[in-house]
């Protein structure tokens, strides 16, 4: 016999109200394509691109708990924003962020990404400056490449010294559709 | 014995959420049954941590049910309990206690058959489908777990 639609969001919703879940993740759809967002109680941890929730939350258990459940509404304050950035309203995040896997270097790049404002864009040795770690421009790129948090954490602001987009993990055309939407590319 | 990883609760949820659904609806109805189904699985989840494997997850799942649906049954107005198929709801919980507890001591396997046939009345086929086995498998571990009980009770 089948769960109605409504029962199943009503145990998805309780269970999040419970304070249950290590992680909550829902997939959102976007422009750029349908992004896996999860977060836990400390903020969002991890958006990722083409997601395959099957393995998506495979990692996430092993990573943070297996009590791991789709569930949209500790999703919702973050499925509003990047709705609103993709409609060009919205100019700065406002979600905790959870970076609770990413240590020492990779996290203090990622703090200093965070800090790159809209619509401008900065280069992989200028962030490694700013990391106190001025040589380390190549870890900046490996750390760009691995960032959980995309679109959030503005790594498609990062581009090479001489102004090429260089790369990005969700592939270079959706960096270069975001640069775009900010008005950073003509 | 192999170890079986705990998978994520959404997987578990998905494979399983159909059948305990039905489990319920058949002994609460189907509108009683919907509240006794949240709370199956918020027991679930509150268990979820303490699980060491994954092994019989069905099992585990559907005595979490049964025990819901005494709960829920107990809470109900006593016409309404008494309105229920000829107190059916009224003989299993005796059953269901003391097999528990009885069976307590019994190997998963067996205590799983045991509980869920004469406890819950369960058909062979759904304790084989619950424990990832066979209905002669599952027959075969209840009556085994019968023996054993008997022994242990000195009834032999």
């Amino acid at each position: 016999m089948n769960v109605s639609p409504e029962l199943d969001a009503r145990f998805r919703a309780a269970a999040a109200d419970a304070g249950l879940l290590d992680v909550a993740y829902d997939l959102v759809d976007t422009p750029l394509g349908r992004l896996l967002v999860a977060a836990t109680d400390a903020g969002v941890c991890r958006i990722s691109y083409d997601p395959e929730p099957e393995r998506e939350i495979e990692t996430l258990a092993k990573l943070l708990g297996t009590r791991v459940l789709r569930t949209a509404k500790p999703i919702d304050p973050a499925r509003r924003q990047l709705d609103e950035y993709f409609e060009q309203r919205r100019h700065e995040f406002d979600v905790d962020l959870d970076l609770r896997l990413s240590a020492d270097f990779s996290r203090r790049v990622l703090e200093e990404l965070a800090r790159v404002p809209y619509g401008e864009t900065t280069t992989y040795g200028d962030l490694a400056v700013r990391a106190a770690r001025p040589r380390a421009a190549r870890a900046v790129g490996t750390v760009m490449n691995r960032n959980p948090i995309p679109i959030i954490l503005p790594c498609h602001r990062v581009v090479g010294a001489n102004g090429s987009l260089v790369g990005y993990g969700g592939g270079l055309e959706r960096k270069e559709a975001l640069l775009r939407l900010e008005g950073a590319l003509l | 014995m192999e170890v079986v990883a705990v998978p994520p609760f959404e997987r578990f949820y998905v494979e399983h959420r159909d059948v305990v659904f039905g489990f319920l609806a058949r002994r609460l109805g189907r509108s009683a049954a919907e509240d006794a189904f949240q709370e199956t699985f918020l027991r679930a989840l509150r268990g979820w941590d303490r699980l060491e494997h994954a092994r019989h997850l069905r099992a585990w799942i559907l005595t979490i049910a049964a025990r819901v649906a005494i709960d829920t049954a107990r809470k109900r107005p006593a016409e309404d309990a008494l309105a229920d198929a000829d107190g059916v709801v009224e003989d299993r919980q005796p059953a269901y206690a003391e097999l528990a507890f009885l069976a307590d001591e019994l190997p998963a396997t067996e205590r799983a058959a045991v509980v869920l046939r004469y406890g819950y009345d369960l058909p062979y086929a759904e304790i084989g489908a619950a424990l990832g086995s066979s209905e002669d498998a599952a027959r075969a571990a209840a009556s085994s777990g019968i023996r054993r009980l008997r022994k242990k009770e000195g009834l032999t």
